[in-house]
């Protein structure tokens, strides 16, 4: 039975850290709130499908042949782009500072 | 080495030239357009192997053949992940399903997407930072290896032969439609391909290969979608008008139609994609070839936005199809049907000849014919890394097995699924694979992504109940898929299917849960406690990255 060796006693050093719980709080509620958006406007759209095409299936302007369906897709793939860079921008600047002092002062 | 390349791009032109001689005669009024496609795929296979030849010598240890040495750049990995992604069969098959349905491609395509940012937010930097080569490692962190890397082994190998089948199977067909080769010989050298460039490129190769193949899809696939809409002013609105004009579901294709007509099949199918994409072997340990976590993050912003940007491409793709392919006597069976010669998903490569003539239908076949090559060099070594470094190295030798011997395994290994891969692309010849995609990414979502998330956010987890929900979700996902309407009723036709939606995702993704949860709940055993221990250690180490600097460093 294999296991990874851990070094107890800095991880506790770890934890004691209150940016550490900083980090993993902040981090958490930050990527849970973007998945939950993800999939709200993911299953948003598959219900709109699912019970009210007509919605989807509505002229986009007077006298149209583009469907609002074709932006509201558009978008979302889109916003699919925009969450995952709101995401990095983040998590590469403030969590990652957060991430360094705590390994810092961890090996002091 | 270099001996038996040459030998090998030599054995292969032959082969070429055999297959066409013997089926010249019959085929001479595409005679010109193969040789075109011809030429431009040789190109591709010649830059290939040169790129093998080169990540060859750079492929000297288990790191350099699993991860490329950790030192692809995160705008390098998300070229990789985007091509991986970006297999023939969402090129060709998304674009046919928007050419024969229209908007419904779109939710495909949507649902293919929206897998990604929750790869990301939850999975893709603790997988960096606890993980060296395979997922594998990352579920049993703090459980016990033995098991719980065995069932990931199996749940890779799952994915990844179900995955091959529908690869090995596309690619025979399109290349015997598009070069006139014989199914079988078409489907021996996609394998030989794939087996000298994972076993002696490793991972440098694999990476590569597939960089380079979604920088020529990328590029394909907007000059054809510029195509469309320089013939239309570049005006959606009259791109539509015509769409409409011409399809003959008239106004049905603009918004949505039968393809998600049952809610519950709709919602299963959107769950087996975006869980499914975070439980592909073959797309996860992508994140071990960048250097640390950060890189893994930008990686998927980047293969997102290339994503994202790729199947708005087939969408116009699709609707160019419907209106520059099917009013075309030369591409349809019959006019006022929209039928294609071919089969529809040649929608794609009939809309390239449409647009660019011989040349470009040649580039626009080859492109697809090199996408095929590179997802296959991939499953293969996602497949390759399960057999030796989590079967062999781990669970037979208990992490004593020499360098030198888990490399030779992981190349005997990759020869292996060469061979298997070929044996079942030629056994499933006359079978419709369709379902297999679905079924990949059913027991992806079902087995391998619960008992991943269950490890790394849930501290309660044990190896019992790791394994028990691992098994009993891709069982369950298995057998639903075989009781479902792809493959009872139209596969084996034993009559009206036994389970009635044909996504399994949504009743066997609870069944991983729920196994996983209760199996470790009433776990009593020492191993529970030792498990659940490890989880502090585990925690801090995926939110830190501390201790996976020494992974990082090449």
């Amino acid at each position: 039975m294999t296991r990874v060796p851990v070094d107890h006693e800095r991880n506790q050093h770890i934890i004691n850290n209150p940016k550490y719980a900083e980090l993993t709080s902040k981090r958490n509620a930050f990527s849970i709130t973007l998945s939950v958006i993800t999939l709200v406007i993911y299953f948003g759209f598959i219900f709109v499908i699912a019970y009210h095409k007509e919605i989807l299936s509505a002229q986009l302007f007077e006298g149209s042949v583009t469907t609002v369906g074709l932006p509201v897709g558009v978008l979302i793939i889109l916003s699919a782009i925009l969450l995952t860079g709101i995401y990095v921008r983040r998590a590469n600047s403030e969590f990652d500072d957060l991430n360094r002092e705590i390994i810092k002062e961890a090996h002091e | 080495m270099s001996r038996f390349l040459c030998i090998l791009a030599a054995l292969l032109l032959a082969s070429y030239g055999t297959a066409f001689a013997v089926d010249a005669p019959v085929q001479i009024q595409d005679q010109g357009t193969n040789s075109e496609a011809l030429i431009m795929f040789v190109l591709f296979v010649g830059i290939t192997l040169g790129i093998t030849k080169w990540a060859a010598g750079r492929t000297k240890t288990t790191k350099d053949f699993y991860t490329a040495g950790g030192g692809i750049t995160a705008f390098q990995n998300s070229l990789a992940i985007a091509g991986d992604y970006m297999s023939a069969a969402s090129f060709l098959g998304i674009s046919s399903l928007v050419y024969v349905s229209g908007y419904d491609g779109l939710i495909y395509s949507v649902g293919f997407l929206v897998g990604w940012p929750v790869i990301l937010f939850l999975i893709a930097e603790r997988l960096r930072n606890l993980g060296r080569f395979t997922f594998a490692e990352v579920a049993a962190y703090r459980l016990s290896h033995g098991p719980v890397r065995t069932f990931a082994a199996i749940g890779s190998l799952t994915v990844v032969i179900f995955y091959l089948i529908a690869q090995m199977v596309g690619a025979g067909q399109l290349i015997k439609l598009m070069f006139d080769m014989d199914y079988a010989y078409a489907v021996i050298m996609v394998g030989v391909l794939m087996i000298v460039y994972v076993t002696f490129g490793g991972m440098v190769a694999t990476t590569w290969v597939q960089i380079v193949k979604a920088c020529l899809l990328l590029t394909g696939a907007t000059i054809i979608a510029i195509g469309v809409m320089s013939e239309y002013n570049f005006s959606f609105e009259a791109l539509f008008a015509k769409a409409v004009e011409v399809h003959p579901k008239h106004l049905a294709i603009m918004g949505p139609g039968t393809l998600v007509s049952n809610p519950i099949e709709a919602i299963s199918l959107g769950i087996g994609l975006i869980f499914g994409t975070a439980g592909l072997p073959h797309i996860l340990m992508r994140f071990f070839t960048v250097p640390d976590a950060k890189a893994a993050r930008k990686s998927v912003f980047y293969a997102t936005g290339f994503i994202g940007y790729f199947y708005i491409l087939t969408f116009i793709i699709g609707f160019g199809a419907i209106t520059l392919v099917s009013t075309n006597p030369d591409y349809v069976l019959k006019l006022g049907d929209i039928a294609l010669k071919g089969g529809n998903n040649m929608a794609a490569i009939h809309l390239s000849h449409a647009i660019g003539g011989d040349l470009f239908k040649g580039f626009i076949s080859a492109v697809a014919f090199a996408t095929i090559l590179a997802v296959v060099s991939g499953l293969a070594l996602a497949g390759a890394s399960a057999i030796a470094h989590d079967l062999y190295a781990n669970v037979f030798k208990k992490d004593m097995a020499s360098e030198a011997d888990e490399m030779r395994v992981s190349k005997y290994a990759s020869l292996g699924l060469g061979i298997t891969a070929v044996v079942l692309g030629i056994a499933f010849e006359k079978q419709n694979v369709a379902y297999m995609v679905g079924l990949a990414f059913a027991v992806a979502a079902s087995g391998n992504f619960p008992v991943l998330l269950m490890s790394l956010f849930w501290k309660g987890l044990t190896t019992r109940g790791a394994v028990w929900g691992g098994y009993v979700g891709l069982g369950v996902a298995v057998l639903l898929t075989i009781l479902g309407p792809t493959v009872w009723k139209d596969t084996l036709h034993m009559g009206d299917p036994l389970f009635p939606f044909k996504n399994p995702a949504l009743f066997s993704m609870p069944f991983a849960f729920i196994f996983g949860w209760l199996m470790s709940v009433t776990d009593k055993s020492e191993c529970a406690e030792l498990d659940k221990a490890g989880f502090e250690s585990q925690k801090v180490r995926s939110e830190t990255g501390l201790g996976a600097e020494a992974a990082a460093v090449h």
